[in-house]
């Protein structure tokens, strides 16, 4: 399976990277806002992304729809400061497999990612 | 800014430490920042626009971060780069956590980093600013709020 991490914090890149290490997952690449992110997921198409929302240039969300109209089946995991329950309930509504609000925990992402994949079966 | 939000600050504060650290932070007494402005080595900013306008920064010193990069990638030695990376991300999860409280109209921009300019700090934030003190493992730091 192949994972996109999206995220302007690099430090929250290499965590996410770090956590999933785990789980067999080929990373394609990774990104700091929503444009670089949709060029790397037009180019490999991955099947699982773990995007944030307030970015540069383009917001998560946005990109979220953009990667909906692409490829449809990505898992797409939101992983977001905004704790508010509209925003996790909007992201789930275009599309996202998952929410999971920062701070999270490895364990957390853990269990997102073993939800993806079993969906994903 | 209401007591109940400043409240909303201090405990997005307290979980965002334990939940980073395993170990809690302990808060100070919050106050209303005169006109010099204490900064650390490392500030970042959130502009705040939306249904409240104005600013939140948060400010510390190199130790801290070092030791909360630690508990997040389990390395030492990172460079400044990733320090400064660090506190913006920071900035970002402590203000966008707030929309439990303040609801989705809350709308927070990406982070600012400032190096040395703290009269840009000032300029961004809308006064009266409120300054909580946070003490965690022996590191001072502090969060300062000023909304209309």
């Amino acid at each position: 399976m192949k994972l996109l991490i999206v995220d302007d914090s690099n430090i929250m890149r290499r965590a996410i990277e770090k956590y999933l290490s785990a789980f067999n997952l080929e990373i394609v690449g990774n990104a700091g806002d929503g444009e670089s992110a949709l060029a790397i997921f037009s180019e490999t198409l991955p099947d699982i992304v773990t995007l944030d929302i307030t970015m540069p240039r383009m917001d998560g969300l946005s990109c979220l729809d953009k990667i909906m109209q692409i490829k449809p089946d990505t898992k797409v995991i939101v992983i977001s400061a905004l704790k508010d329950p509209a925003t996790g309930i909007q992201a789930i509504k275009k599309g996202a497999r998952g929410f999971l609000s920062k701070p999270f925990s490895q364990e957390e992402i853990i269990e997102e990612m073993k939800a993806c994949l079993e969906d994903s079966e | 800014m209401t007591e109940l939000e400043i409240k909303g600050f201090i405990k997005v504060l307290t979980d965002y430490f334990l939940s980073v650290t395993g170990s809690p932070a302990n808060m100070g007494v919050p106050f209303i920042k005169e006109n010099s402005t204490e900064v650390f080595d490392y500030v970042a900013v959130i502009g705040i626009s939306g249904s409240r306008k104005g600013g939140v920064y948060f400010t510390a010193n190199r130790p801290l971060l070092e030791e909360i990069a630690r508990h997040i990638l389990g390395e030492t030695g990172l460079d400044d780069a990733t320090l400064y990376d660090l506190i913006g991300e920071m900035t970002n999860t402590i203000s966008g956590n707030m929309r439990e409280l303040f609801g989705s109209t809350f709308l927070i921009s990406v982070p600012i980093i400032l190096k040395g300019n703290i009269d840009e700090v000032v300029l961004r934030l809308k006064p009266p600013v409120y300054v909580i003190p946070i003490e965690w493992n022996g590191h001072k730091s502090h969060l300062a709020i000023g909304l209309e």
